[in-house]
């Protein structure tokens, strides 16, 4: 079990010039450690969608590289994303931050938590390249080879959850983002 | 006459690069069409909101993608849609089916999904024309061009 704070910090020193699309908890932490035209904060969101926004920009976006950091609930919602993410061969890194929790509404329980293994269902829905990491140091050990070469990758990572959050805020508006981000890809 | 060649051409001379579906028995017809399209991309997804999300993705990347699910995608798809063209307020376009919609205005059905279709759309706030026997891939063609130079989401409904 890592924090998730830490385990963003691993993501901030290997991203390079992927785009990175936070969701939910990871929107109010990832201001802090990368705050450029290609982090994208999917904020108001549609829970359970950033995957297959993820997609979306990597496929149009071929060489670009696109990191979504997405949580255990959020990824509960939308399974068949799995599968949809193995049938279109793009740069796209999926981490699963695993806390156990919708931690943006207080702290309760998933009705996957403690006996999913994200890592099991990424393999099944056809995704080829999959890690697991309990620890910190096995991540920051790895995160250079999850965030390099061929996608779609997927990697779990447990961490640990925290109780009494709430919803946090996006950095600048949607529209302010969106604009910052397609300058960004050249548009 | 919608079938899926003349509708390839027609999405084609929108500058439509991405077809995004979840097909029903009358869309799925086309499949090869688009499948066998170099100049279309064909994305097969498990749900409709996801097709909503992907599209959005493509359209952030500078892409210009079309979804094409049934109604009753569309009633799944709902919070995605809400989210994309309205919290995003991406221009999103979108081909419904509307299952048993010519058997329901005989009375010859009891099928729900004609009856919620069209009022889902204007709770949704989603702008749409439909598609019925008389018109053409170009009426399709003319709605999304309509909709893009407005830069607004918007929809067709194709009567089944």
């Amino acid at each position: 079990m890592m924090d998730a704070g830490a385990a963003l910090e691993v993501l901030a020193a290997h991203r390079g010039d992927h785009v990175v699309v936070t969701t939910m908890s990871a929107v109010g932490i990832w201001p802090s450690l990368s705050d450029t035209p290609l982090d994208f904060a999917y904020l108001p969101s549609s829970m359970g969608q950033g995957p297959a926004l993820g997609l979306g920009l990597a496929l149009a976006q071929p060489g670009r590289g696109v990191v979504v950091v997405n949580g255990d609930g959020c990824m509960l919602m939308n399974l068949g994303s799995l599968v949809t993410l193995a049938n279109h061969p793009a740069d796209l890194y999926l981490l699963i931050f695993d806390n156990g929790l919708y931690e943006v509404t207080g702290g309760q329980p998933t009705a996957g938590t403690g006996h999913v293994d994200f890592a099991a269902m990424a393999r099944a829905a056809g995704i080829g390249r999959v890690y697991s990491f309990d620890g910190i140091d096995d991540w920051r050990a790895q995160a250079a080879e999850v965030l390099s070469g061929p996608g779609p990758v997927a990697a779990w990572l447990r961490v640990q959850g925290k109780h009494g959050q709430t919803t946090p805020k996006p950095p600048r508006p949607m529209a302010e983002q969106i604009e910052r981000l397609q300058r960004a890809l050249g548009m | 006459m919608f079938d899926g060649p003349s509708v390839a051409a027609a999405l084609k001379t929108c500058g439509v690069t991405h077809v995004v579906w979840v097909p029903d028995s009358v869309l799925g017809q086309w499949d090869s069409a688009f499948s066998g399209d170099p100049d279309l991309a064909l994305i097969r997804v498990c749900r409709e909101g996801e097709a909503v999300a992907v599209a959005g993705g493509l359209y952030l990347g500078g892409r210009r993608p079309i979804v094409l699910m049934q109604c009753t995608g569309l009633f799944e798809a709902g919070d995605s849609l809400r989210n994309f063209i309205h919290d995003l307020k991406l221009p999103l376009f979108f081909l419904i089916g509307v299952r048993s919609y010519f058997a329901h205005q005989q009375g010859a059905t009891t099928d729900t999904c004609p009856v919620f279709t069209e009022p889902i759309l204007k709770a949704w706030g989603l702008s749409y024309v439909v598609l019925e026997r008389r018109h053409s891939p170009a009426d399709l063609a003319a709605a999304y061009r309509d909709a893009q130079a407005e830069r607004r989401a918007g929809a067709a409904l194709l009567a089944e």
